[in-house]
């Protein structure tokens, strides 16, 4: 520790307004406050003592919350990859080939929207904030196995620079940066995200596992993509093989999907250390699954007689990227209402928006980034009101004496 | 039975350094200082010259836009100097202290026979006005405005802080006289916060009171909760706060027709030694209880006041009028932990469950945490939702209301309830904030600005 500190020390100066390299002084300063708690103190006046917690910690939290979710996302695109190709292979056979597969997406998602968050610090003269951290881990997760990786960099940049920096950084943002990536790519580039040739890695990576074919039944679609297009009003769906699937394939997610969202149960992990360290809102992961439960209830009693509104409520639950939403993108605190009150309403609506996107809408089987994204708008106006609430409290109290 | 109010909001930090209800003796300044400063919202006019003879008692300067509201010597001596900085802003003014003190004679006060215009005249002429303090704004209250009800909060919750039931032991009779002062003034019973279960009963023989007692984690004792579930500031409404120890100056002027301005200071602290309470005369110089009395091995930050709502001093400045505490801590400066964001740290304190504080809370209540005067983060733009509504037992949105002093939106200040808060409400908040936003200083700067607006 003694070694590291004299070697920050020694490289301090060049860094520093003045030095050679002072250019790159708030990425020094990442560095630095990564390696060492910052010993800056209070001021004269305010809090002499302040909380243990900061914004590094929180964030690293999250990406904590998301190893399960990830390392069975790498498995699960291994395990697809070989049950395409009608090959046997051991379990680290498959876990290796998803990880090779997996990493160069979360390499250029960081490369490209660090290298955007250090340039504005730098810039601006500021610290560099932690958010992208999380939103860097979480683009890979959200995206099919087969995006090129010249779109996620186009996508992340437009998504960093559009959605975050012009509103002032991390903590002004009206959207959740990594579903502006996602929703980017899902318009720009509709077919490389769509459809059902992207979501299993056919081909090989990086040279392994190259020129094989596809066994005869093989189909690529994910299940609610099955279902979105059945013409029966069946709600059946099955494996990549043609095998049926019920409920808990869905939750511990052997499925065709986007890298994370597949297993239920690995969300479900990183959902209990985000609730448990208190960094999540568990009203807006409870109130999202509640509210989408209802809705596809709703929509099983009542509903059209399609396949998709005939799937069972808890399959809407486990299937798709509702888990995923629920647990990590809409609890983001930043995008979410503020208000304890906002909340619940906020989590509730984007579950009733996700499951009736899905269900109502031929054009898209999943409905859970255009729920979020939409309920990012009026978090800010669940809030108002919430708050408007109180002032009107105030004034009622003033004026009834 | 006395009303019960339990708050569940806030939060007890777990320092170290309580101090011992013995009183320690300490040595007295020679020169006393008095510094204008001290006194919010006033601007001094000087009255005395350099070799000026003055009594404890005699005024030094008043406030430039109320006359009548002295500001005056504590002890009896000769002006040394009147000092003073950049345009002529009064510093302080040193006073030589006799070997022999004399008192200005403002005669005993029998309050059931005095008038309530004759009481209020006798505090701004004694000297003693600047002990009670307004809402809204958190300055030193107006005389020319009568408050709707008077708060006294019988108790302090804040880490560290004084007892005191060990304070005003014995002297029930002078806290007696003060509240009858403060009963005739505002024309109804005095409003007294008390520590839910606490078994002294001095305080249960008080009469012209109302009793209220709080149950609950800090801030339970501060003033401005307590009026905020009582009796809470509207728009256009007065309320008086008076700490409890400038209750008993007040009495003790009433009593034996003095200016006192000596109160008890409990100095604590994981970096102090002799952890006790200490006389102190307000004007003197702090180092009278500090020499001796730290820890050198490392850096100590002194805090006048406690940890959280106190501000840094030197070792050898003179306390505020005000100060019932002083805390002396590491300060940290020199202390470098390896990758604080992954480490357990389990001797950390922390409200957030990312650390395990609040399990060890449960299985072993006396555990110590280490604490310093670091950031422990960096300062980044407001992030998580709801933590400050956590340690703040009141109807308000902390950070609706933040925002909007940031922005300086006076309108929805005050519609948010700016009126009802004082920068030491809001100061768990700063404590508990991950972005390390400095909160009190909001506050402070907002309300300063909303009484130059609309006043």
């Amino acid at each position: 520790m003694k070694f590291l500190k004299d070697i920050v020390d020694k490289l301090k100066p060049t860094f520093s307004e003045g030095g050679k390299l002072s250019m790159f002084h708030s990425v020094f300063d990442g560095f630095e406050t990564f390696l060492f708690v910052p010993n800056s103190t209070s001021k004269r006046v305010g809090s002499q003592i302040h909380d243990a917690i900061d914004s590094k910690r929180t964030m690293i939290m999250v990406v904590i919350a998301l190893m399960p979710a990830m390392l069975f996302g790498m498995y699960n695109v291994g395990y697809q990859h070989f049950l395409a190709i009608g090959e046997d292979a051991g379990f680290w056979s498959k876990f290796f080939f998803g990880f090779l597969a997996v990493l160069p997406y979360i390499l250029v998602s960081y490369i490209v929207g660090l290298g955007i968050e250090f340039t504005v610090a730098q810039i601006k003269k500021e610290e560099i904030a932690e958010g992208f951290l999380v939103t860097g881990i979480l683009i890979p997760l959200i995206i099919p196995i087969n995006t090129p990786l010249w779109m996620v960099a186009v996508a992340t940049a437009f998504a960093v620079i559009f959605a975050k920096e012009v509103f002032g950084g991390t903590g002004y943002n009206i959207f959740n940066v990594a579903l502006i990536t996602r929703a980017f790519l899902f318009f720009a580039y509709p077919t490389a995200m769509s459809g059902d040739k992207v979501w299993v890695r056919t081909e090989g990576t990086w040279g392994w596992s190259n020129g094989h074919n596809v066994v005869d039944s093989f189909t690529g679609a994910t299940p609610l993509g099955q279902i979105g297009t059945s013409t029966s009003a069946t709600p059946a769906f099955t494996d990549i093989l043609g095998n049926p699937l019920g409920f808990w394939d869905g939750f511990l997610g052997l499925i065709p999907g986007s890298v994370g969202e597949t297993c239920t149960l690995a969300i479900l992990i990183g959902a209990v250390i985000l609730i448990a360290t208190g960094v999540a809102s568990w009203k807006i992961t409870l109130s999202v699954f509640v509210g989408g439960a209802l809705t596809a209830l709703a929509f099983n009693l009542w509903g059209p007689d399609t396949a998709i509104a005939n799937l069972p409520w808890y399959n809407h639950l486990v299937l798709g990227g509702f888990a995923f939403g629920a647990v990590f993108m809409a609890t983001d605190p930043v995008t979410a209402a503020r208000t304890e009150t906002g909340k619940w309403i906020y989590g509730f609506l984007i579950g009733v928006i996700a499951v009736v996107t899905r269900v109502l809408n031929p054009g898209y089987p999943e409905g859970m980034m255009l729920a979020i994204l939409f309920m990012n708008i009026f978090g800010c106006l669940i809030d108002y009101y919430v708050v408007q609430a109180n002032i009107k409290r105030r004034l009622k109290r003033a004026t009834s004496k | 039975m006395n009303k019960r109010i339990k708050l569940k909001k806030g939060l007890d930090i777990a320092i170290e350094g309580k101090a011992a209800e013995t009183i320690g003796s300490n040595p007295q300044s020679e020169v006393f200082t008095v510094v204008p400063d001290h006194f919010v919202g006033i601007t001094p006019k000087v009255t005395v010259k350099v070799g000026d003879k003055v009594k404890a008692g005699t005024p030094l300067f008043h406030d430039k836009k109320c006359a009548e509201m002295n500001f005056v010597s504590p002890v009896s001596g000769e002006v040394l100097s009147v000092n003073r900085g950049e345009r002529r802003k009064v510093l302080g003014i040193a006073i030589k202290a006799d070997a022999q003190q004399e008192y200005e004679d403002f005669g005993k006060t029998d309050v059931n026979t005095t008038s309530k215009e004759d009481l209020i005249s006798l505090l701004l002429r004694a000297g003693l006005w600047y002990t009670i303090k307004q809402r809204p704004y958190d300055v030193i209250a107006n005389p020319a405005v009568m408050p709707k009800a008077v708060f006294v909060s019988a108790f302090d919750s804040a880490p560290l802080a004084p007892n005191y039931e060990f304070i005003a032991h014995g002297k029930t009779h002078y806290l007696q006289a003060a509240i009858n002062v403060f009963a005739k003034i505002s024309g109804k019973p005095v409003e007294l916060g008390l520590k839910y279960g606490s078994a002294s009963t001095d305080f249960r023989m008080l009469h012209n009171v109302n009793l209220t007692e709080y149950e609950g984690p800090h801030p339970a004792g501060n003033v401005g909760v307590q009026i905020h579930q009582i009796s809470p500031v509207n728009k256009g409404e007065v309320v008086w706060t008076v700490n409890l120890q400038d209750l008993l100056l007040i009495g003790k002027l009433i009593c034996d027709g003095r200016t006192n301005m000596t109160r008890l200071v409990a100095l604590t602290g994981p970096n102090a030694y002799e952890k006790q309470y200490y006389m102190v005369k307000y004007g003197s110089n702090a180092s009278n209880i500090l020499r001796g009395n730290i820890h050198r091995e490392v850096t100590s930050r002194i805090v006048c006041g406690n940890v959280l709502s106190g501000y840094q001093i030197s070792e050898d400045e003179v306390l505020s009028p005000y100060t019932n505490q002083i805390t002396v801590l590491d300060e940290g400066n020199d202390t470098h932990e390896l990758l604080g964001w992954i480490m357990p740290r389990f001797n950390k304190f922390s409200m957030s469950n990312t650390y395990l504080t609040n399990i060890f809370r449960k299985i072993c209540p006396n555990m110590h945490y280490e604490f310093d005067a670091r950031l422990l983060g960096g300062r980044r733009a407001i992030i998580m939702s709801g933590e400050y509504d956590k340690v703040l037992p009141m109807d308000i949105y902390v950070e609706y209301l933040i925002k909007a002093m940031i922005a300086g939106n006076l309108d929805r200040m005050e519609a948010l309830g700016a009126y009802e808060i004082a920068p030491e409400d809001v100061a768990l908040c700063e404590f508990v904030c991950t972005s390390k936003m400095p909160l009190q200083a909001i506050v402070r700067k907002a309300l300063d600005n909303m009484k130059s607006e609309l006043e």
